[in-house]
């Protein structure tokens, strides 16, 4: 039968099934062929802490949703107009969010008695007519996947393991995708054991060819190739965006390497990274805890490395001490949080901004610290030349903010061409006429980098108070009040590394939006639909949020109403109310889940109509028990 | 060219302008003394020897040291230590700990910086109690210890920090007090000279809080130490006395000579025995053994962080030194045209 095809401007996926049916890879899959029809892309991966939970589980469900266009997009998309549920769990945790009308491509083969049971269907849902408002292709992808394989060696338990390339075959047929670079991708995956790679590709092939020969399907889609600037291009994840950014700022800095970390969801893939780097020259260390990670890179700062640990909240809470102390011998490291829904151990595969607070205020006496917040994906790569940047030209420990959003999800990112990035060359004193430990740069107030194997620098440091000068132990209470004031004011000068402030829209209007790191591609798409339709709203990133960017006061009382989005409970907005006493709205999510543009165009909807936001959008008010 | 000149240190060469701030008749005066003196011979240089501490009074010790010197946090000097010498495996890099901060808050960093053999030489002052925080029994306190804060006698069971180092692996593990100056310097000159990690536990005396913990091992040392002295049998007591393993491998002490056994039948020290072994000596304990001093056990192997180095040199050799536009173009890359579109 002859299908025909339609033109889509761009379309949302989702991909859902048990935590070990591959969907995570099903996705990425699907994401490269987006890539090389040069659609813009947007990822986003939502799965479960738990490695291989219990087949069927509705905890079990693991996501991976991808936003797919021919215009420009910022991303992963609200709600998917098409679902691919690989067993009823999946259907019955994702459904909800998949569009009315929607695209839904049920593996029947997984709908059995005991899988409806665990996610809790009474009926079967793909009999029922309760899906009847779904354009719904009900595929016995279980069934088909063990046929394809018919006759291979491989074991029933095997064969049924290659699903997910049956569901990529489908939806490489549906898209108009080209076959022939995955199929070089999976058996290049599976060098070690080809028979595998076979068999998927077997599978993979399968599912394209069911898509051409079943009459299900009638319709092919088109999303034609996005306009991008000129340059090449790779598709990237934040964390690997990150490591790749540390690399490049120790090359910047003339300088190699010193990582040390310990695992931690959602940081470890930064340390993975690296770990391949070596003939860059970088070392890793794997400590044995997330204390001794931060004690290692305080170490190898004061032998002179460029040095970073990243972790996640949990961890940055462990590190806090040891971070007073690089803010008390000024030493340059760089520490990076990719957040995670907390507190405690929290959502530790969901994404939240809740560690602004700890980032900001989280150390004993007073331990101003540098934060910078990176935006997207490839964001993270220039945050983190930032950040280096600026620890080993002010001498300081910074701590660069991620969150498992970015830091999972990728984007098309145009490559940089390193040559042309500005240098910021270390320099090491080796006269020492007059070397006093703690003289300062007047321009940045560092101090100098003095390191051992330098003769005539012999000193001592330490977390005691110092001497403003020698660096000697001084307990004078006057010495005290001066050093506190002067690692403040230290921070306030990296103000002038700031440039100018991200806004998009006027510089006066009835609404300005004020948000900070990973939710950059949300707010800014909710401001570019609210200022299409005419509406006064503007939006500014932020970039750092210690010390705040120059010009950020004068800007918010240009509106007549200033709002600060965030997925927290409102600690920027705290932090900026504090800073400029002013009137300042939250709209605030803590779902581990990021905003939805609707959910933040409403808002400011809401507002525009004279509404005030409520100090903190809790869905439902707690309630006291009688 | 010249040959390189031989640096000549003296002890005052390496002594600071600092004020000493322990409280008279701290064993660790006597400690300081005996480091500085032996390291102006070792021909050591200034600059490339630094002093990391935790906290404590022994940890202010690199402010007295002219040389680099970190005085860092509680328990963390082992982590601090490992970073600085992962960066600069060529430098000399000592620790100063004690009792409570390497054993208590700081027990899992020495156990993974013994454990990996980091080329570091940890000396760690033991004096059985709390001294900064004025009096509280630790982790090495005999079982019944009155301190600030165990009116009634602590209960809790004590830490023999050699016995730690041989379960966590050290290359190095030797013991000595803190006034016998002859015996410290040897160790110290063995734990320069060894290449992975060494532990050097001092009996140190705290005259404030503990004071006399070690008075009778050190005030009658013939009687109360037990020299261990490398392929030589266990002998003390001007050799009257020697340590012989029982039938069923219990240490015991028997007389020696004319009315006792030959001195074949002692036990013989040796520094590269099993780990068993070790483990038997760092067993005996006062009062019921003399305490042996000395080199327990030394053995080398290959450094954590020359292997750390190792492998980086490795991966430039097999790989090539990193282009890095090159590794920014890894994976799947395209090109979009001046057409804004992909090629």
């Amino acid at each position: 039968m002859e299908s025909k095809t339609q033109t889509l401007d761009r379309v949302v996926i989702r991909f859902a099934g048990d935590s070990g049916d591959g969907m995570q890879l099903t996705g990425t899959e699907f994401t490269k062929a987006a890539a090389e029809a040069g659609n813009d892309i947007s990822t986003f991966p939502d799965f479960p802490a738990e490695i291989r939970a219990p087949a069927g589980s509705l905890f079990g469900v693991s996501g991976f949703q991808l936003h797919f266009s021919s215009s420009e997009i910022h991303t992963p998309g609200d709600a998917p107009d098409v679902l691919v549920a690989m067993n009823p769990a999946a259907l019955k945790t994702n459904l909800k969010d998949l569009v009315d009308g929607g695209v839904l491509i049920i593996n029947t083969g997984a709908f059995i008695e005991a899988n409806l049971k665990k996610a809790n269907y009474a009926t079967n849902p793909v009999e029922d007519g309760s899906l009847e408002k779904y354009r719904v292709h009900a595929v016995d992808i279980s069934g088909l996947t063990v046929a394809a394989l018919d006759g291979t060696t491989l074991s029933t338990k095997e064969k049924g393991r290659s699903k997910n390339f049956f569901a990529l075959g489908l939806v490489f047929w549906m898209y108009g995708r080209d076959t022939e670079p995955e199929i070089r991708r999976i058996m290049q995956q599976f060098t070690k054991r080809p028979e595998l790679g076979e068999a998927n590709v077997k599978v993979f092939k399968a599912g394209y060819n069911f898509g051409e020969t079943a009459e299900v399907f009638q319709t092919v889609y088109k999303v034609p190739p996005a306009r991008f600037a000129p340059g090449t291009y790779r598709n990237i994840t934040g964390n690997e965006a990150l490591a790749l950014g540390l690399v490049a700022g120790g090359e910047l800095a003339g300088k190699s390497l010193f990582f040390a970390g310990y695992p931690i969801t959602p940081a470890s893939s930064i340390l993975h990274s690296l770990a391949k780097y070596k003939n860059y020259g970088v070392m890793t260390f794997q400590a044995e805890d997330e204390i001794a990670a931060m004690g290692a890179v305080i170490g190898a700062a004061y032998g002179g490395a460029l040095s970073v640990t990243a972790s996640s909240g949990p961890g940055v809470a462990l590190k806090g001490e040891a971070m007073g102390l690089a803010v008390m011998t000024e030493l340059p490291v760089v520490i990076v949080n990719v957040q995670r829904g907390g507190p405690s151990t929290g959502l530790p595969t969901k994404t939240e901004q809740s560690d602004l607070a700890q980032a900001l205020y989280g150390r004993n006496g007073e331990a101003p610290m540098p934060v910078i917040a990176a935006r997207s994906p490839g964001d993270c790569f220039y945050a983190a030349v930032e950040a280096l940047k600026v620890a080993s030209r002010y001498m300081v420990p910074v701590m660069l903010l991620s969150d498992g959003y970015i830091a999972n999800g990728s984007e098309p990112w145009p490559v940089p061409d390193v040559t042309k990035l500005d240098r910021f060359d270390v320099h090491h004193p080796t006269d020492p006429t007059g070397y006093h430990v703690y003289e300062r740069d007047p321009a940045t107030l560092a101090r100098a980098w003095a390191i051992p194997g330098t003769p005539g620098f012999e000193h001592r440091i330490g977390g005691i108070e110092k001497d403003s000068v020698t660096g000697n132990i001084s307990y004078d209470p006057a010495n005290h009040e001066k050093m506190i004031h002067t690692r403040a004011a230290k921070i306030e000068r990296i103000a002038q590394e700031c440039g100018e402030l991200d806004l998009r829209g006027d510089t006066s209007g009835d609404v300005l939006l004020i948000g900070w790191g990973g939710t950059f591609g949300s707010l800014r798409q909710a401001t570019e639909e609210l200022r299409s339709q005419g509406k006064k709203v503007s939006h500014v990133h932020l970039r750092w949020l210690s010390p705040l960017e120059p010009g950020l006061e004068k800007i918010i009382r240009n509106f007549k109403q200033v709002v600060c989005a965030e997925l927290n409970m409102g600690q920027l907005r705290a932090h900026l109310r504090a800073k400029f006493l002013l009137d300042i709205q939250g709209l605030n999510k803590v779902q581990g889940q990021p905003f939805k543009v609707r959910e933040v165009v409403a808002a400011i909807e809401q507002l525009l109509g004279g509404a005030r936001l409520s100090e903190v959008n809790v869905p439902t008010a707690p309630t006291a028990r009688a | 060219m010249d040959a390189p000149k031989l640096v000549k240190l003296t002890k005052k060469d390496l002594e600071t302008d600092q004020d000493v701030r322990w409280c008279p008749g701290c064993g660790d005066y006597a400690i300081l003394a005996t480091v500085q003196r032996t390291l102006a011979t070792l021909g050591i240089k200034r600059e490339n020897t630094v002093f990391v501490s935790g906290i404590g009074c022994s940890s202010r010790f690199p402010y007295y040291m002219n040389t680099f010197g970190f005085h860092t946090i509680h328990g963390r000097a082992p982590a601090i230590a490992t970073g600085l010498k992962l960066a600069r495996p060529e430098l000399d890099v000592w620790v100063i700990t004690g009792d409570g901060d390497g054993l208590s808050i700081g027990g899992n960093h020495m156990l993974h910086a013994l454990r990996r053999n980091v080329g570091l030489k940890v000396i760690l002052f033991n004096n059985q109690i709390y001294g900064l925080t004025k009096g509280q029994y630790s982790p090495t306190s005999k079982v019944g210890t009155r301190a600030a804060s165990t009116p009634s006698g602590s209960i809790d069971h004590p830490l023999n920090p050699l016995q730690f180092a041989i379960g966590a692996g050290a290359t190095f593990i030797a013991r000595a007090t803190d006034t016998d100056a002859k015996g410290l310097a040897a160790i110290l000159e063995r734990a320069y000279k060894h290449q992975g990690s060494a532990l050097i536990e001092i009996l140190q005396n705290c005259p404030v809080f503990n004071d006399g913990v070690w008075d009778t091992v050190k005030d009658d040392a013939a009687n109360h130490q037990l020299p261990l002295v490398d392929g030589k049998p266990l002998l003390f007591a001007g050799g009257t006395k020697g340590i012989r393993l029982s039938s069923d491998l219990v240490p015991e002490i028997v007389n020696v000579g004319a009315d006792g056994v030959a001195p074949e039948a002692l036990l013989v020290h040796r520094e590269r025995g099993s780990s068993a072994y070790a483990h038997l000596i760092s067993s005996l304990t006062h009062p019921d053994f003399p305490v042996p001093v000395g080199v327990l056990h030394s053995h080398e192997k290959a450094t954590f962080d020359s292997m750390a180095h190792q492998q980086v040199a490795d991966a430039v050799a097999k790989q090539g030194k990193g282009a890095l536009s090159k590794l920014m173009l890894q994976g799947m890359t395209w090109e979009v045209g001046v057409d804004g579109i992909r090629a």
